[in-house]
């Protein structure tokens, strides 16, 4: 991008995000994706006294709603909005639909907008999701073997570990950790603690990625509400701002295998517009389908200098009450893996830490929240990263 | 009828009540793009798309240039690479591969420029040399597969062959005849007879020779079909009751069909025509092919390698006034073969085609060379199979005719008019 076309961005003023709702995730669920969306507006009903009618802006994430989109749903759910969006971004819809719900009611467009990711988990369904998630994979993953993601990241993995000479106990300290974090959150489907050798000692699935390493897929659903200060003063929801975001596609497309995310395009842009740096942050909410991701995570996002993600690795408390804490209801490696709504959960995790309203342990005194998403692996990476730091009223 | 000199092996005994194995295919839907990789796929050709503007090339198969918006086309490209990371799939929710794991794949950084996703041969590891085969899978669908290569001395198509059928991944893309039942239709004629020896020689089980009557005394004293592994049977596949009797005969396992029967005479439509000859050729050529295909496709589809493959005449791509009847019989052949390859696709059942110009035989006596020997043509059958290539040309002129008219086939269809 030249500098020409870049202008200086302006501050969220005048916007909160507020309300974060997890509907419990199930293994498997044979309710449709709509019906995890009603549940996830019947929580936030539950929790804000809106209606229907009362919300004017509707932002909605799913791989399972087929056939429909955001369209569907607003009529499927009795929504009147003057504002609608639908982000298909996976991993990163959570940061998205946040950064562009901001916008809507900043600018007027929307007082009230309700942003919404449900997905369900029939049986069987994960293979279809798979069989048809892009073209490219379609064509040119899907056939070499069907190992889905899993595969996808067995060659990322392979490279970084090379790359950046980490180990599986260096990845097993991530997954650790988040297990950890899980054991006193009530919703995560996975909280028997989990050993280093126990970790190991896992059966592999796509070399070197082996069953800790991978999320568990589930239905589930995630919301919260975006809105100006004073409604949500009003109406006495707990807030809290947005500092700053990013957001980047297809990024680093001449590298061979994907070592980076768009984050570390945009990180510079990230903490100046924020004003903080990534030491001031409580928590780090990251996307977590892979250890890998969220080792790439933590050096492209400034939380260790570039090429010293090992020793960062081995160094770092991830825990709710250490250094860094990081994914604290468990992530999606512990907490599962509920589709689109995974890309949802990071938010509205970071968001209960610094509003004080966490599904388990609280990290004492947060006030800032970084967090970060990662989507879509439409060939042979993911494309879409996002993130955002978020502070407490 | 003949007197079989070598009696079959017994079939396996079988319980009638087993639940027979399922053979699911590899996973099937793919973009247009992609058909169009497979259709060049299926001739044998590595090919990607290049950008008619600023040259790049691409992979996936795309739609418009990523780097100029330009449109595409698709070019043979080098088949070098090198791997950039490798895994072994060991768990997979599609049934197709869950029956053949581990799998092996990873990615190869062409040296035509893209990076692809690719089956990998046992033992690559990051940083090797690979030399890249574009195939056709169990779906019919295209496929790159990575083979270790020398950078100075890539391997010889047939090397390739062999690390692809000794591969227990490979060997899902070709068509294995080692420990094979094969059938061939027309063992009377010399292209028949040389594919048995052929195919004997190739190590199959066993090599049916399907000989249409009447028997001559010649057949006792046959040295091809007398040859171990080689069982001479009455086939006439203008005859449905001798096309049954003889699949029953069988009676196990029959893994690969090869159809060489034709009646090839001369004559035009109003001139020189001769009406019976052209009905015999419709009955040997179109007729027989349906034969054939109808009374063997459920037994080759309940088979892990399962194949037909066919022999016709490059007359099939246009009508030729000195051989209407043959050329018009061959064309419908090529129709039917289509037709049943479309049927076929969702049981994995391969369905190859192997043209040829005039072989060295007596129904082309009265022609001046290039002629195609049996043997040469036998030779390319078998590569056909070691390769899984859906189609093949054996021979300059089926090559030239081949090439004429995927070019412009309006014009081929005049040119070769006498």
């Amino acid at each position: 991008m030249s500098s020409s076309t870049k202008r200086s961005r302006m501050a969220y003023d005048g916007v909160v995000v507020a309300a974060p709702i997890t509907v419990p995730y199930q293994r498997f669920s044979s309710e449709p994706a709509h019906g995890w969306a009603g549940a996830a507006l019947r929580a936030l009903a539950r929790e804000t006294a809106l209606g229907p009618r009362d919300l004017d802006g509707f932002s909605f994430s799913s791989f399972s709603a087929g056939p429909d989109t955001a369209v569907g749903l607003v009529q499927h759910l009795g929504l009147m909005p003057r504002w609608l969006d639908h982000v298909p971004t996976g991993g990163a819809s959570g940061v998205m639909a946040l950064r562009r719900a901001a916008r809507a009611v900043q600018c007027g467009d929307a007082a009230i907008v309700a942003c919404v990711a449900a997905d369900t988990n029939q049986i069987d369904s994960f293979r279809h999701t798979l069989a048809t998630f892009s073209r490219f994979s379609q064509d040119a993953v899907y056939p070499y073997g069907f190992g889905g993601p899993n595969a996808t990241f067995a060659l990322i993995t392979q490279a970084y570990m090379h790359e950046h000479g980490v180990t599986r106990a260096d990845f097993g300290r991530i997954c650790l950790a988040q297990r950890a974090n899980a054991g006193s959150n009530p919703l995560a489907l996975q909280r028997n603690p989990l050993d280093l050798e126990t970790y190991l000692a896992a059966r592999p699935i796509a070399d070197p990625v082996h069953l800790f390493d991978c999320v568990m897929p589930c239905a589930g659903a995630e919301a919260f509400v975006v809105t100006t200060p004073e409604i949500a003063a009003a109406r006495g929801w707990p807030a809290a701002r947005i500092m700053a975001t990013i957001e980047r596609h297809n990024a680093y497309p001449d590298d061979l295998v994907q070592r980076r995310g768009g984050w570390a395009m945009d990180v510079d842009e990230l903490w100046a517009m924020a004003g903080i740096g990534p030491g001031d942050i409580d928590c780090l909410q990251a996307y977590d389908d892979y250890p890998v991701i969220v080792a790439m995570q933590l050096e492209d996002l400034g939380f260790c200098p570039p090429g010293t993600i090992a020793r960062f690795l081995r160094e770092t408390h991830f825990g709710i009450d250490g250094t860094l804490p990081l994914n604290t209801n468990g992530g999606q490696l512990s907490a599962g893996q509920a589709g689109a709504a995974g890309g949802y959960q990071n938010l509205t995790e970071g968001l209960r830490q610094i509003l004080h309203c966490p599904l388990g342990a609280q990290v004492p005194g947060a006030r800032r929240a970084a967090i970060s998403g990662f989507g879509l692996v439409n060939y042979d990476r993911g494309v879409c990263t996002a993130a955002a730091v978020i502070e407490a009223l | 009828m003949t007197t079989p000199r070598n009696p079959l092996p017994p079939p396996a005994p079988r319980d009638p009540l087993a639940r027979p194995q399922l053979h699911p295919v590899a996973p099937g839907a793919r973009s247009r793009a992609m058909q169009a990789m497979a259709a060049r796929a299926a001739q044998g050709r590595f090919v990607l798309q290049a950008c008619t503007v600023c040259g790049t090339a691409t992979y996936p198969p795309r739609d418009a240039c990523p780097r100029c918006w330009g449109t595409l086309a698709w070019h043979d490209q080098p088949t070098g690479g090198r791997v950039l990371a490798n895994t072994v799939i060991r768990v997979s929710t599609d049934p197709y591969f869950r029956d053949r794991l581990p799998w092996h794949m990873g990615s190869i950084q062409l040296d035509a420029g893209p990076v692809v996703l690719a089956h990998l041969a046992r033992g690559l590891e990051p940083g090797a040399r690979v030399t890249m085969r574009l195939m056709l899978d169990r779906g019919g669908n295209a496929a790159l597969f990575a083979l270790p290569s020398d950078a100075a001395h890539p391997p010889q198509p047939e090397q390739g062959a062999t690390i692809m059928s000794a591969d227990p991944q490979g060997r899902t893309f070709v068509v294995p005849v080692a420990g094979a039942t094969v059938l061939v239709s027309d063992a009377r004629q010399p292209v028949g007879r040389a594919l048995v020896g052929a195919l004997a020689a190739a190590g199959a089980r066993l090599v049916v020779a399907g000989l249409p009557g009447p028997a001559p005394m010649r057949d006792a004293h046959d040295p091809v079909l007398g040859l171990p592994g080689v069982q001479p049977l009455p086939l006439d596949v203008t005859d449905p009751v001798s096309v049954a009797e003889t699949i029953s005969r069988i009676g196990g396992p029959l893994d690969i069909v090869i159809n060489t029967a034709r009646h090839v005479r001369a004559g035009g439509v109003s001139h020189d025509g001769n009406l019976l000859g052209h009905h015999r050729a419709l009955e040997v050529s179109a007729m027989g092919l349906a034969r054939l295909a109808q009374a063997t496709a459920p037994i080759l589809a309940g088979r892990p390698s399962g194949a037909f493959l066919d022999v016709l005449s490059v007359k099939a791509l246009a009508g030729d006034a000195g051989h209407a009847g043959f050329a018009a019989a061959e064309a419908a052949r090529l129709s039917l073969l289509q037709s049943f390859r479309h049927e076929m696709r969702s049981t994995g059942v391969r369905v190859l085609e192997v043209f040829t110009g005039p072989t060295d035989d007596a129904d082309h006596q009265a022609l001046p060379p290039p002629k195609v020997a049996p043997a040469r043509l036998a030779a390319a059958v078998l590569d056909a199979l070691a390769q899984g290539r859906e189609q093949t040309c054996v021979g300059e002129v089926a090559r030239e005719a081949m090439r004429r008219w995927l070019d412009d086939p309006a014009l081929f269809a005049r040119e070769t008019q006498p």
